[in-house]
Order: C-alpha cells, then structure tokens, then sequence
C-alpha cells in the first residue's frame, strides 16, 4: 500500500503542518512497516500524481494534514473526492460546516457557543467601524476574544478585556482572514476532547486540560514545550468528564465527522460546557494535543492512524 | 511531550516557537517571492570548477582534509586571510587569525570570552538578529544605540557608555557592522569609524566590528575596517559566506594576542578545530580561481537586484513609506506609516505570496514594530520588482484596514509585547 501523507501546505500553519505530517509518518512506518509511506507537500505535482477518478492512481490512500485553509476547508477535500481517492477524515461538505467558526457555532448541540458575530472587513469599512463596534461591545459585553472566523494555532486570536483592545485585534485579525468574529470571552477550565471514530463508533478519548502559564493559549504557549501544562486525565469530576466527552462525541455527530475530530470547549464553574471550535485535520505535533490523548488512552498514533488508513480504503471499495 | 522541560538552563528559556518564524516555513515555498531571508546567491558560482576543487582537495589532499585539523585553523589559509582582509585596510599576523565556522561562531566566542551574565553588550538599533540571538543566550543585557544616515551615532554611543559607566552592568562589547549594515543597509564614514574608535578607546571597551559584506560595496573602494585603525581595541570578523559560499561555513575573527589565545582555547572547547575539508577547498579555490574577479560577479549580480528594489520601491509604495538606499551588502531598512504594524502585516503578506523581516526581530527591546527589512540578495530583478509590487498592495490593504478602525499606532504585537526571534537560516 502506498500511503501519502499530505502536509505543509501554504498558509501561516505550514509549519505546524509539516511537523504533524512527520510525526504521522514515522508512527505510520513503525505499525506499517510494509507500507510505503510519502511525506508530500500540497502543489500540483501532487495534484497530478493523483490521477483521475477513472484512472490509475500513485497512491492508495491520502492522509490530509494540511492544517487551516485549503486542509481543513472543503477545498482539498474535494478535490480528492473529484479525483475518487481515499482519504483519511471528514468530507468536503462536513469540512465546510466545521471550518467556519461561526457556521460550526450554529450547528453545535443546544445553543452550546458562546454569543458571537462574524463580519467580513468590507462591512466594517462601509458602515463604519465605531458604530458597530459600539453595538457588539454592548451587545455582547466584555471580555470578548476577537478570531479569524477559520483558522487554528490560535493565530490572530485575541482577548479583549477592555474597549480599546478591540480595533486593533481586529487588525491582527484581519490579517489571516476576510471574516473576523467577535465572541463572549468565557473562562474556565479548557479542555480539548479527541473523538475517534472506527467501525461507526464514535468514541471520545480521555479530555486534555490546558493550562497556558502565561494565562493565554497563544502560538508560542502552543508550541514551546513547557510553556504550557496539560493534564490527562483532566482535573474534573467524572460526571463532567462524562458529559464532555459526551458532547465532544454529540459535536462529532452534529456536523456530520468522520474518523477523527477534535473539539476544543471550556467547562465554566457551573459546569456548563461552552464550544470553542471543532478541527477535522488537528495537530499531531510534540506538543499537540491529540497525542496526548491517544496515548492517555493507552493507545499509539501509529495504531490509531493504521486503522483510520484501513477504514479510509475499506470505505471507498 | 518533552521530558526535560524542567531540567533546561535559564539561557535556554528564550529559545521558543514563534508565530513569526512559523510564517517563514509558508516563505520557502517557490511561489513566494521571499524578500526576507539574506542567502547569498550562491548559483552566480561555477559549480563544475568547484566540484572539481573539492574533488582535487579530496584526492590530493585527503589525509589532511578528512582528519582533525589545529583549533586555530589551517596556517595557509590564514595567510590568504590576511590577503583578503589587507582590501580593507586590516595589517596583521597569521597567528592572529582564529578561522571559525562561519562569522557567526566567531561572534559566538567571542561573547563566550567576554560577558558574563548580566553584562552589557551596545549594539546599533536595529542590529543583526543573528548577533541578539547570541548576545541573548549568554544572558547579556543589549542596549540599543541610535543610528543617523551614517549609521553608528557617536553621541548616542557617548551617552550610553556614560550611562551604563553609572550602573551595575560593565559594558563589555560595542559590536557594530560598519559597512553595509545587516537591516539597515547603511554605512559608517571614515571620520565616522574614526569616531567612534576615539570613543571606544576612552571608555576602554572593546569593539567587536562585523564586517561580512565589505567587499560587497557598488561603488568605489571597500570602505576600510575600523580595525585598520587600530589592532589592539578592535575584534574583527569576517566570513566567506558572501564572496564565496555560505555553505562552506567558513569564516575569521582577528583579534589582539590575548584575546585571540583565549578564543582559540574556546573554539578547541567548541568544536575541536574547524572542518579541515571545508578550509582547504577554500584554501585552494582562493589560489586557483580568479576570486576577486567573482567578487565583482556578486558585486554587479547585487547592484541590479539593489537597483531593481529600489526603483520598484520609488514607483510602487504607497506614500508615507521610507527606505535606507544601500551603497553594497544586501538589504534596504524600510520605515513603514506609522499607524503600520509590520509585525502584524506579516501573515497578509504571506498570504499575498510576499515575505520580509518584521522589524521587532532586529531589537532586543520591542522597538522596530513599524520597520521591515527587504533582502535583494537572492530573487532576480523581475521576481524583487514583483515581491514589491505584492508588498506595495499589502501595505495599501492594511492601511485600508487600519484606517477603517481608526486605530493610530499599533505598536503593540500578538501575545507577546516583547517578541524575539531566534534566528535561523530564513532570516540571517
């Protein structure tokens, strides 16, 4: 079997991408070891290498890590579906649900997000941006985090405790997308829930607990080894545990998922569970968080990945 | 995860991810024209005679290339030093001649030698990021020094010994890059080294002068080394890396008896002694090849690309966008409107398949959030007009957005008010 592994990619997580791609390949080649495993870059040479969906193509089965837009937007993922080749993970059409933030907010079960809007920059230019940031301010209060709509490693993303913050988030913001949302800023303890999907049962794997020491789970706290504590198993009771993985798996189901998700949530004092963003392409780098739970699951990447390749080619025959 | 987290060393805390150097890996990518990192254009070399070098030195010389060699580096090859240096102006003694792996280890040891934590290093503002990268790992504190159009301020370096006389903290180093300054593109007057040598020597501190691009300049002679000066206050460094190739790693510190025992002990410690094959291919390319004739090669291979960057700068940048004009090396410093955060602007750019520095990468301090730096050593004329021209749109794109919100400065950058880059290849 030839399997490639699709990383890289041409966005600001490029980098972030190319690690996971690696750390799959080489758990891949350990439980593989007969397989012929190809780390690949996303161009056209691939794109060409695939074939057509009549004809004959050089690999067996695609692995897509490409993180952020082109990955985890339906883009990638339906040119593979055109071009009629496996692929390990959610279709184009339940990728274009979970991508946007705001549309994935809308989906999520019983009204789970926190309040938000998403306006695209042109709507700000021409109705001016003071009036409407004095109606989200009041409408939706403060703190708010300010996002890029689509998106991950929490690039752009900002929280805004005061009124003045707010238009320069929007700034940085805007650099990484046309559509920025606005969202109630919610504390608590959060927790990112993996959800593992083999044989049509979708299962959550035991919540990661995230706790930046900085206070804010920023690219660098996300990537520096150390900067960041997590907990696995999380520090919650079991009946919380219990309802988040629950809801991770509900999410999972929502959206219409496939294989491998992971829901990113913040559980407040009261308990309630509030939905952040769900990633169908999530990291596997050394500091990610999926791997932590595959592992506190008393699992293996590599085993994890080998079934998601056989269940991607099983399901195109 | 990382096991060791908590056994690191204090001077391994500054050495973390960063969003910015994450956005470079997307620059590699050949449909970005990458105006940030500076690579020597080593493609303008003849590859067929160099293989055939290494080649001959393998074959000819193997017994010596393939074994360790002396920590000092190859006596020949410091003899060739001495001619190379001799361009500008800098007399001295092969025995003073340490050869390091490249400058930027010479920069290393130097540092090594020299501070303690908690010592006070001066250095321009902006300054190289490879040098803060060192500087920061020994823990030193970098104080910054104004620069006018003739770089160097010997006022502002004035005040900031006198400043630094009244505190805790020695100042143990003044490192300055004289000539064609790596970001800002500019370059110390004669009187101007005179200077500030004058200064150095009445506080009695030593300057660490870099000098990678002297013999890059477009335009008449190399501008003489503040070493030509004087041989006792003065650390020299030079690389091959521009006038002949960065991969070799090749490179030389010139310093005074004392310093110069210490730092060969230093670089023994590190390293042993410096790659015997990559000494002699030079060793044999400086007596073999008509070297200074390929300098002149790069000299006018660069001019085009500066001369491209510059008239696309003057026909496509929105107004309220200044630059440095580089007289040689390989960058311009460019002064974005000050309601412009280029850290910020950065992942616009990378999305419109344009790269620079940010200039928060070129100060230990935070400054530099309104600057970028443009290299012109790598892309060809038509890919720096293009990179321009991408550049000139992101900057008219976020000047839209910034006016939208009203916002004046935008001094402040994501997550970390303090943003260092650790640097590496892309960003050299």
């Amino acid at each position: 079997m030839r399997i490639a592994i699709l990383s890289g990619g041409l966005n600001a997580e490029r980098d972030v991408s190319l690690r996971s791609g690696r750390r799959v390949a080489e758990a891949l080649r350990d439980t593989m070891p007969v397989a012929e495993i190809v780390e690949v870059d996303l161009n056209g040479e691939f794109l060409d290498s695939l074939g057509s969906a009549t004809g004959k193509h050089s690999f067996d089965v695609v692995v897509p890590l490409i993180h952020g837009a082109i990955g985890e937007d339906a883009t990638l993922r339906s040119m593979l579906e055109l071009k009629g080749i496996p692929f390990v993970g959610s279709s184009a059409a339940s990728a274009a649900r979970s991508f946007d933030k705001g549309v994935a907010s809308g989906l999520v079960p019983n009204g789970s997000a926190p309040q938000f809007v998403a306006f695209p920059q042109s709507f700000f230019r021409e109705m001016g941006a003071p009036r409407i940031l004095e109606t989200v301010i009041v409408g939706i209060g403060l703190p708010l985090v300010v996002k890029p709509i689509s998106g991950g490693s929490a690039l752009g993303v900002r929280l805004c405790a005061d009124a003045e913050q707010v238009a320069p988030a929007l700034v940085d913001a805007f650099g990484y997308g046309d559509r920025v949302m606005l969202q109630s800023a919610v504390s608590g303890t959060e927790l990112a829930v993996t959800v593992i999907d083999i044989g049509g049962e979708p299962i959550a794997l035991p919540p990661v607990e995230i706790v930046p020491l900085s206070g804010v789970y920023d690219f660098d706290a996300r990537y520096t080894a150390g900067a960041t504590e997590f907990f696995v198993p999380c520090r919650l009771d079991s009946d919380v545990v219990q309802r988040v993985s629950d809801y991770a798996v509900a999410v999972h189901a929502y959206l219409g998922l496939r294989d491998i998700s992971r829901t990113d949530l913040i559980v407040d004092s009261d308990g309630t569970i509030w939905f952040l963003e769900v990633n169908i392409a999530p990291g596997m780098t050394e500091t990610s968080l999926v791997p932590q739970a595959i592992e506190a699951a008393g699992l293996n990447v590599g085993g994890v990945f080998s079934d998601l390749v056989t269940q991607a080619v099983t399901r195109s025959h | 995860m990382d096991p060791w987290v908590d056994s690191y060393a204090q001077r391994a805390q500054g050495l973390t991810a960063s969003a910015i150097r994450a956005l470079f890996a997307v620059a590699s990518r050949p449909e970005v024209v990458s105006l940030a990192g500076g690579m020597p254009f080593v493609s303008a070399l003849d590859s067929d005679r160099f293989a055939e070098i290494a080649a001959r030195v393998v074959r000819e010389q193997g017994a010596v290339a393939l074994q360790y060699g002396s920590g000092q580096g190859d006596q020949t090859l410091r003899e060739q030093i001495l001619e190379i240096s001799g361009l500008v102006g800098v007399r001295s003694h092969p025995d003073d001649v340490v050869v390091t792996a490249g400058s930027q280890m010479g920069l290393d040891l130097v540092t090594k030698i020299f501070c303690d934590p908690g010592d006070t290093v001066l250095v321009e503002s902006p300054s190289y990021v490879g040098a803060l990268g060192v500087f920061r790992s020994y823990q030193c504190n970098v104080v910054h020094v104004a620069m006018d159009s003739e770089g160097l301020d010997p006022q502002a370096l004035r005040e900031a010994l006198v400043h630094a006389r009244a505190s805790d903290s020695p100042v143990k180093l003044i490192y300055t890059i004289p000539s064609f300054h790596n970001p800002a593109g500019l370059t110390q007057s004669f009187q101007r080294r005179q200077e500030i040598l004058a200064i150095a020597q009445e506080f009695n501190v030593p300057i660490l002068e870099d000098d990678p691009y002297g013999l890059l300049g477009f335009e008449g002679e190399p501008p003489q080394a503040i070493r030509s000066l004087d041989d006792q206050g003065v650390i020299y460094l030079g690389s091959f890396s521009k006038i002949i190739a960065s991969g070799l790693r090749v490179g030389w510190v010139i310093a005074p008896h004392g310093v110069r025992e210490k730092l060969v002990l230093a670089a023994e410690a590190a390293t042993l002694c410096p790659s015997n094959f990559s000494q002699l291919t030079v060793s044999r390319y400086l007596a073999e090849q008509p070297w200074q004739q390929q300098i002149k090669v790069f000299q006018e291979l660069y001019r085009e690309r500066r001369d491209s960057l510059l008239q696309s700068m003057q026909a496509l940048m929105p107004a309220g966008t200044t630059w440095t004009v580089p007289k040689g090396g390989f960058y311009s410093w460019v002064t974005l409107p000050h309601q412009l955060n280029a850290t910020t602007m950065l992942p616009r750019a990378i999305s419109s398949l344009v790269a620079y520095v940010p200039g928060t990468g070129f100060y230990a301090d935070g400054q530099g959030a309104h600057n970028l730096r443009l290299s012109y050593c790598y892309p060809d004329p038509s890919r720096i007009e293009e990179g321009v021209r991408r550049l000139a749109g992101v900057i008219e794109a976020e000047l839209d957005l910034v006016n939208t919100f009203g916002v004046k400065t935008s001094g402040e950058t994501r997550g970390n008010s303090q943003p260092q880059l650790n640097p590496n290849s892309d960003l050299i």
